[in-house]
């Protein structure tokens, strides 16, 4: 260890020996703050990591959908029905390297089998482009362009990355504008939830007694019912003739009829142990009224809990209402969600010869594992303090 | 032991009459009812139907009546046994449903034994394998298991059965069996044809477990009495399973009856896309048809089976943890 510095004393005041002191100690012994101790622990779990990034970059696509996807999700490709995924090609067929580019697809017929083929056409070569004119959209509906992230030629035929669907249409664009209902449907549930659990759970852990008896009751009857019964027969009841802004909401509230629950159960508890602290009657003795402890202490204290468990119950609401529009029971066409996207894979013969229908399932995946991961990560990070099991 | 059945058997009274309310709700809740639905598709089809034979068949059904006096009605008929007539199929409810709940029944409960089956001795060999490479493994599948949707799950496997090993298209009995009579060899069948859906069904229930049991018996292995019991030379088989294990187990079989409705629940949607002859593709058409007093019966018994299953979970909680038993149940 090197020799501390010592400050000659008859040069500097008192106060600048102090100053000099402090900072020799506050850069020896570094000091984090509670933020950073949380950012710490959330980035040594690498799948949570993971997940967070997969997420931002679906949310982003799900917001920039029309710039991203290669065409309109409306647009259909005559006689090219279930079309497989375009193939990329990077070589040619001499096997000379070359910038991505796409063959254009003919139609053929088998002649003995009368089934319908797909076939390159090897003779031109149709380079993918980056900011493609395409089809004419609004971004946001505000800025009208049509530019798109990337495309090919329109001789070019589709530029099906992901296949088409049984009427010609792009699935990857389809998904695309589709992640707009179906991540944005997670988080308006769970808003809702939040809404009615801090309400509802907020009044049973303060007042307790008969308030706290008839909610609990509530719980406890709506949690002996097996969810999706529940929800289909909730989304059964919705008027076929409805808007689809207006199911899109209906169904959220549906949702979150059965996500509140836990919410408001754990809010309950967290309520119940906070109000026995000693920092909550130090409060109540200094005078402080009741609302101010809520807010200002009650609340910032299982803020980060909440949030943890939100995370945690957004994935449940985007299988909820994949599974309901897949059923039929949801949204419908013409609206676009993961779910609607599944319809067409319901008969297991047309996924058996045209597997490239269950993509949107692995979107839908993905998004659930990813919360999941990311979910786990905050629960764990929101107490740094903790042992890690 | 007796007040506390008591008290636990009076607690969902209340909450039985609740789902019957709602269940009988759900199904006035879209405007029109099922001789609107099937007036105008005789129309559509060309056949005439008569005003007044309209009103006769309403009459029939008293539809008529307010919602309040239809419920009286239902109910008090159901709980006679009388389910009423499915319009769709025109047939009594009862001999619809029978078969389909008990096969739901028994599909639920063997997703539930095996997903103990397999969580608690997974999880406890896990906690004690704690950081090797095989508990490494086992969380990481049990992290991703827990997220999993399970009806996803279902259409991603039948995709591959169709595609690599030439699999029927589901259902939980082969063509022989199919319309035959119950008989030995038809259990036998079906029971092959069970473990696809039980797997599929269980995969995220058996996933949380295998975590709250390892979660939970590390704490108790951590504890000071396992490591005396440890230096008085029990062998390491019994240090762990004698006290720690029964201590860890409580929180899992605490919660078995909230268990209970999320299998039932998977079950439903699963069965639809695995084509089981269980209660989720009935259930399903009779919502789409607004064949009410199916739908009706359906959502209350299964239900009702739900509540009976977490009451008796209860029942048998109480009577293994005296805990429970005296008082400590809130």
């Amino acid at each position: 260890m090197a020799e501390p510095n010592i400050p000659q004393v008859q040069d500097q005041t008192l106060a600048e020996i102090g100053a000099d002191l402090e900072d020799q100690v506050s850069s020896s012994v570094q000091l984090l703050t509670h933020g950073q101790l949380v950012l710490a622990r959330f980035k040594k779990n690498r799948l949570a990591v993971i997940g967070g990034v997969i997420l931002a970059i679906l949310y982003l696509l799900a917001i920039l959908c029309e710039f991203v996807s290669p065409y309109d999700p409306d647009r259909r490709f005559q006689g090219f029905v279930y079309l497989p995924p375009t193939t990329v090609h990077i070589r040619d067929a001499e096997g000379r390297w070359r910038a991505p580019f796409i063959y254009p697809i003919k139609r053929m017929t088998d002649p003995k089998t009368f089934e319908r083929k797909y076939v390159e056409d090897t003779s031109v070569r149709y380079p993918i482009k980056l900011l493609q004119k395409g089809d004419e959209y609004e971004l946001w509906g505000l800025i009208p362009t049509n530019v798109h992230l990337f495309g090919v030629d329109d001789a070019a035929g589709p530029l099906a990355i992901m296949g088409l669907e049984s009427m010609g249409r792009d699935l990857f664009s389809r998904i695309l504008y589709g992640s707009r209902i179906s991540l944005s449907i997670g988080l308006a549930g769970v808003f809702f939830s939040l809404i009615i659990g801090l309400v509802l759970g907020g009044l049973s852990g303060l007042y307790g007694g008969a308030v706290d008896n008839i909610v609990q009751r509530v719980i406890e009857f709506i949690r002996s019912i097996p969810t999706i019964p529940l929800w289909m027969g909730l989304a059964a009841a919705l008027p076929p003739n409805w808007p689809q802004l207006r199911v899109y909401f209906a169904i959220t509230i549906i949702l979150s009829f059965v996500g509140w629950t836990t919410l408001a159960r754990v809010i309950r508890g967290k309520f119940l142990s906070l109000r026995e602290e000693d920092y909550v009657l130090a409060a109540t003795q200094a005078g402080a009224s009741r609302w101010f402890i809520i807010w200002e202490h009650l609340v910032p204290s299982f803020m980060s809990y909440i949030l943890v468990h939100l995370t945690l119950s957004i994935p449940g609401m985007i299988m909820g209402e994949t599974g309901l529009s897949f059923l039929g029971l949801g949204l419908a066409p013409p609206a676009i969600s993961w779910g609607v996207l599944l319809k067409d894979a319901q008969k297991i013969q047309e996924v058996a010869i045209h597997p490239w229908i269950l993509w949107p399932s692995i979107f839908v995946l993905v998004t659930v594992l990813s919360f999941n991961f990311f979910g786990d990560g905050l629960r764990d990070a929101s107490d740094p303090y903790s042992q890690r099991l | 032991m007796r007040g506390y059945i008591l008290r636990r058997v009076l607690q969902s009274i209340p909450i039985l009459i609740g789902i019957s309310i709602v269940a009988f709700l759900i199904i006035q809740l879209p405007p029109g009812d099922y001789l609107t639905v099937y007036a105008s598709n005789l129309r559509s089809q060309g056949e005439f139907i008569g005003d007044e034979e309209l009103e006769a068949l309403k009459a029939q059904y008293a539809l008529d009546k307010p919602v309040y006096m239809q419920y009286i009605r239902w109910i008090t008929n159901f709980l006679q046994g009388n389910m009423g007539q499915s319009f769709y199929w025109n047939k009594p409810v009862s001999s619809l449903i029978g078969e389909r709940i008990a096969l739901s029944m028994v599909v639920s409960i063997l997703t539930l034994i095996v997903t103990y089956g397999i969580a608690i001795p997974v999880g406890i060999y896990s906690s004690i394998k704690q950081y090797t490479w095989s508990d490494h493994v086992i969380t990481l599948i049990a992290f991703i298991g827990v997220g999993l949707p399970s009806f996803l799950v279902a259409l991603i496997v039948m995709y591959l059965g169709v595609k690599y090993f030439n699999l029927g298209a589901g259902g939980l009995f082969s063509a022989d069996y199919l319309d035959a009579p119950w008989s030995f060899a038809r259990v036998i069948d079906m029971l092959k044809h069970m473990w696809l859906p039980v797997i599929v069904i269980g995969i995220s229930g058996t996933a949380g477990t295998i975590r709250v049991m390892r979660a939970t018996t590390l704490d108790e292995l951590s504890k000071p009495y396992v490591e005396a019991a440890r230096a008085r030379g029990l062998s390491e088989l019994k240090a762990v399973l004698k006290y720690p294990v029964r201590v860890a187990l409580n929180p899992i079989l605490s919660t078995i009856g909230w268990m209970l409705p999320t299998i039932v629940s998977g079950e439903t949607l699963v069965s639809l896309v695995l084509g089981l002859p269980t209660t989720g593709p009935l259930l399903y058409r009779a919502l789409i048809t607004q064949d009410m007093f199916l739908a009706a019966s359906f959502i209350l018994i299964l239900s009702s089976l739900t509540v009976l299953g977490t009451l008796i979970s209860d029942i048998l909680l109480a009577w293994m943890d005296p805990r429970i038993r005296f008082g400590g149940a809130e």
